[in-house]
């Protein structure tokens, strides 16, 4: 059965998922629309900023993230000048770095949703006296509600199986940093197969069902669009 | 109310420069060959594009000019794209209202209920538009622009995007609008028979510029316009229903010029009707004929000849304020010795109506 110490690295895991995920959602949300909209000729250099953490190894943003949020470096010399210690080795550092991790997964498919409806449902609010924000709350985002969904579960699955950047900047503390995936190499370095087992199996199985969910919902809603 | 309309509009593939002045009441039509830039102009007034140093004043209200640009959400205007654009997340109810919504309830003047029934769109109200034809969410696009209650209606080419057969399931509906709200329309066509079948007022616009501008009947009988020559050369008469002969079972149609007496079968007495007089319907005499089958003979005043094809004339009549034309040959045309000023009786075969 699953130990009580990776009880808690699920229930973190979990946790800095969701925050993650929210979090997200609200920075990304905005970006994406921007993305979407904006007919700036260098639009392609904050869409390549946005791609990069698909392909740069996870260790490499972890270790500009501990250089930049540890008490040497911009990020950590301002926290302590508050008052506050640095955030590496913190939740709050680690949700910066999930969310730097997973920006792609959130941002490219709201991106992909908004540009998908196209302008003309937005001139047609226009012209039934929608006001900008209206525009956006009343007719862009429920349109793309599908990119939302891939979105939110993307990005919190992606943010559980996170590992390299969290081994460079999370530490190992039990309850604020220690998520499962380390806590599954520990188990493996210390060739407790078993614990890796079940621990690994919890994960597999949630993010399945997860990846289900988006593929079964997406289905439901092209169905009912024409 | 008119509208003054000052524009100039750079686009990839086109220049057009115009500065209109437009009536405040009934159909107007932007009329044109495609890609002359009629949707850009009707973009332009709605304000969803913006180009510099254009000028609007629709009324007493200035929507552009050099100080100011009233976004198109603060712009009271009624919107119908040559594509529905309905919002695929509601149903037709959700989508009619949407509009409606936001304006405030004193400055309702056309109800949910006046719109829906105008379009008969009552039956659709829980569907969603995904489930629609096209005829259907073309419908739907109108009633929803109706019911923000619009100082200025624009319509682009709202039959375009509907096949043939549609068409005319949407055609009596248009119609029944401008007959029962008095909502001026600016419409862009670049088909003849829409226009004139619905327009008041007709704007040419050709290589970039205005042609010419000015009332229906007018734009379509001058001869050194396209309209009289492309349209298979026909008058538009825009005339009211004086009375029905019962023994004979002919409609009389009284307008500025005379009466034509036509086989239509009863209509209400009064109610206003535009006719289509074809110029090859029409021949000409120096006196009234007595003794003929044609029963429609006006007297009329030669205007203006213009040759037309090798032995071919077209000759633009007026009888009182309404213009005619009439195709005749180039002999009789010698013959008759017409010119302009000369007095002669047109004899007018058939009429169309459009109504």
């Amino acid at each position: 059965m699953i130990s009580e110490t990776d009880l808690v690295a699920l229930s973190v895991t979990l946790k800095l998922a969701a925050v993650s995920t929210l979090t997200l959602l609200l920075l990304g949300t905005p970006l994406a629309w921007w993305l979407a909209r904006t007919r700036w000729r260098f639009k392609f250099i904050p869409e390549a900023l946005v791609a990069l953490p698909l392909v740069l190894p996870p260790t490499v943003l972890g270790f500009y993230l501990l250089l930049f949020l540890g008490p040497h470096g911009p990020a950590g010399a301002l926290t302590e000048a508050l008052g506050g210690r640095s955030l590496a080795f913190t939740f709050t550092g680690l949700v910066i770095g999930s969310v730097i991790y997973s920006l792609p997964f959130v941002v490219q498919p709201l991106q992909d949703a908004f540009t998908a409806i196209g302008r003309r449902p937005l001139e047609a609010a226009a012209t039934l006296r929608a006001a900008p924000v209206d525009r956006f709350l009343t007719v862009a985002l429920p349109l793309a509600r599908p990119g939302f969904l891939t979105a939110t579960v993307l990005g919190f699955a992606h943010t559980l199986g996170e590992f390299g950047v969290v081994l460079m900047i999370g530490g190992n503390i039990p309850g604020e940093t220690r998520v499962a995936s380390i806590a599954i190499y520990d188990h493996v370095e210390g060739l407790d197969y078993l614990q890796a087992h079940w621990l690994s199996a919890v994960l597999l199985l949630m993010s399945f069902l997860l990846l289900i969910a988006v593929y079964g919902l997406n289905r439901r809603f092209r169905m009912v669009r024409p | 109310m008119s509208i003054r309309a000052r524009f100039h509009i750079r686009q990839d593939a086109f220049e057009l420069s115009v500065d209109l002045d437009l009536p405040g009441t009934g159909v107007t039509s932007l009329y044109g060959p495609s890609g002359c830039g009629k949707t850009s102009l009707l973009r332009a007034i709605a304000g969803l594009d913006h180009y510099p140093d254009g000028y609007l004043k629709v009324g007493r209200d200035i929507w552009q000019d050099a100080a100011r640009f009233v976004p198109t959400h603060q712009r009271p205007l009624g919107y119908v794209f040559q594509e529905p654009s309905l919002f695929e997340h509601l149903d037709v109810r959700g989508n009619i209202a949407f509009g409606m919504k936001r304006i405030p309830a004193s400055a309702r003047r056309v109800s949910m209920d006046e719109a829906v029934e105008l379009l008969g769109v009552g039956p659709l109200l829980e569907r969603r538009p995904a489930t629609l034809s096209g005829g259907e969410r073309q419908r739907v696009a109108i009633a929803r622009a109706l019911a923000v209650s619009p100082r200025l209606l624009l319509m682009d080419e709202p039959l375009a995007a509907v096949d043939a057969g549609r068409k005319q399931e949407i055609l009596p509906w248009i119609e029944s609008l401008h007959r029962e709200l008095d909502i001026p329309v600016i419409h862009v066509s670049h088909l003849p028979d829409e226009v004139a079948k619905f327009a008041d007022f007709v704007v040419l616009l050709n290589d970039g510029a205005v042609l010419s501008s000015g009332s229906v009947q007018e734009v379509f009988s001058r001869l050194d316009l396209p309209l009289a020559h492309e349209s298979g050369a026909a008058a538009l008469v825009d005339a009211r229903v004086a009375g029905f002969d019962e023994t004979y079972r002919l409609t009389q149609l009284d307008f500025d010029g005379g009466q034509f007496r036509v086989t239509s079968g009863p209509m209400p007495t009064g109610s206003p009707v535009r006719l289509q007089v074809a110029a090859k319907d029409v021949s000409l005499t120096l006196e009234r004929q007595a003794g003929t089958s044609i029963l429609n003979i006006l007297e009329t005043t030669v205007e203006e000849i213009s040759e037309e094809g090798e032995a071919g004339v077209l000759v633009r009549l007026r009888a009182a304020s309404t213009p005619l034309l009439a195709s005749i040959t180039r002999k009789s045309a010698h013959e008759l010795q017409l010119e302009p000023g000369k007095t002669v009786f047109a004899q007018v075969k058939s009429v169309a109506l459009l109504t």
